[in-house]
């Protein structure tokens, strides 16, 4: 297991992470969340130790990660790679990529340069940018790392080729379980790949549940205001709008079976929050103070 | 078909689909019943979220484990799902039609004899 304990990040004064606890289960396929610029790319540098931290601590099976070359061949962090490997071939790459991860599976990363019809003797340089996303998904998968983070790895990528690496995870994920973790604002492909999402938003988690119960729990009441106001007052709000008479808000967390009585004798409308507008809403800061935005 | 922009978690129209499957007989008796993985790949989806649709009716006595084999449909369970459909059908799905029904001002008797033409030019 990772776990991450009051992680802080800053870049000079301005703070990026705040009080980051969580913990990252084996075998399961995360997906993290959040709007451009909130600092998941920071927290998955962080957990792989390739970015220093503020404060807090980092550990896989209890031991911290820092300055520990053994949790290091278990952590595989595919993002953008570096300049400095552009005048180098791609199987040197590939090459190169299998030194650096004890789990490294050949014959799989040979079956995926089929799959992806990549060609390895050209230089990183020359490589289209969907092809360079595609090198990054290869050494990702063959890593076959006990932890495989994917850092927004679908620039350039059309449909099809982003339909191939979702099936080949699964496929792979069956047969090799390890844990996956995803950061993407392609929310609507990959949501129900997920079995649990987090997601980060002003500087702090803003949530971690599992997908598949997400939709339990976030529900639309619609009715009028007063009568709402009883319900959602000891709940998190999340949307808020008005229509004509009627009030509309989502909210977030479990109704007791009283409070679904009171729904239904005083005719409040209730419905579930689609996940892709549940996940927009906890993205945005739309309930915080006022409700001012009133976008959808 | 999965929907998954529906407002239904995806896991529980996983176990619709067998359920489906089970009422309109293609699935029989000590069937096997389709695997997590092939839900997983079929769909798209985590096969934790299969498995969960798939343990909802291992929990309801429709479908049972044999260990290392799947799952397969149980005894009576299309007895089952039919008992547990009508139950919904009576409780949540008529009375809705019910309530529309007064919005619109159609009487019982008016709705009575409209379900008995319906249902006499099948």
């Amino acid at each position: 297991m990772l776990e991450i304990i009051n992680l802080n990040k800053s870049y000079g004064k301005n703070k990026v992470l705040t009080d980051i606890n969580l913990k990252i289960q084996e075998n399961k396929i995360y997906g993290l969340l959040g709007r451009n610029g909130v600092g998941k790319t920071t927290l998955l540098s962080l957990i792989s130790n390739q970015l220093l931290r503020s404060s807090g601590e980092i550990k896989l099976d209890g031991e911290e990660i820092f300055e520990n070359s053994k949790a290091m061949e278990d952590i595989c962090l595919v993002k953008d790679l570096p300049e400095s490997l552009k005048e180098r071939k791609v199987k040197d790459i590939l090459a190169l990529a299998g030194i650096m991860y004890k789990n490294w599976d050949e014959e799989y990363k040979n079956y995926l340069i089929k799959e992806f019809n990549l060609n390895v003797k050209k230089k990183l340089m020359k490589l289209s940018t969907g092809n360079k996303t595609i090198l990054g998904l290869i050494i990702g998968l063959a890593s076959r790392s006990r932890i495989t983070i994917f850092d927004e790895q679908t620039l350039g990528l059309d449909a099809a080729m982003r339909y191939k690496f979702y099936n080949l995870l699964l496929e792979d994920f069956e047969n090799n379980p390890r844990t996956i973790i995803i950061s993407t604002h392609l929310i609507d492909e990959v949501a129900n790949l997920f079995e649990e999402v987090i997601i980060l938003n002003d500087e702090r988690i803003a949530l971690k549940d599992e997908v598949s119960v997400l939709k339990e729990k976030s529900y639309f009441l619609a009715g009028q205001e007063d009568l709402i106001n009883r319900v959602i007052k000891a709940k998190r709000v999340i949307y808020k709008d008005k229509f004509g008479s009627k009030s509309i808000v989502g909210i977030y967390g479990d109704l007791t079976e009283d409070e679904r009585n009171y729904i239904r004798t005083n005719n409040i409308e209730i419905s579930n929050i689609p996940l892709q507008k549940l996940f927009v809403y906890l993205t945005e800061n739309t309930v915080k103070g006022e409700f001012s935005n009133g976008f959808n | 078909m999965l929907d998954l922009n529906s407002d239904k978690s995806i896991y529980i129209q996983i176990a619709e689909i067998i359920e489906n499957e089970i009422l309109l007989g293609n699935l029989k008796e000590e069937d096997q019943a389709p695997s997590t993985n092939q839900f997983a790949k079929v769909y798209q989806i985590n096969p934790a979220t299969a498995r969960k649709g798939l343990n909802i009716l291992v929990d309801e006595g429709i479908l049972y484990k044999k260990r290392g084999l799947g799952m397969f449909v149980a005894e009576g369970a299309r007895k089952k799902i039919i008992k547990k459909r009508q139950l919904s059908f009576f409780k949540e799905i008529l009375p809705e039609v019910i309530m529309e029904a007064n919005r619109l001002e159609i009487t019982l008797d008016e709705l009575i004899d409209y379900i008995k033409e319906l249902k006499g030019g099948e």
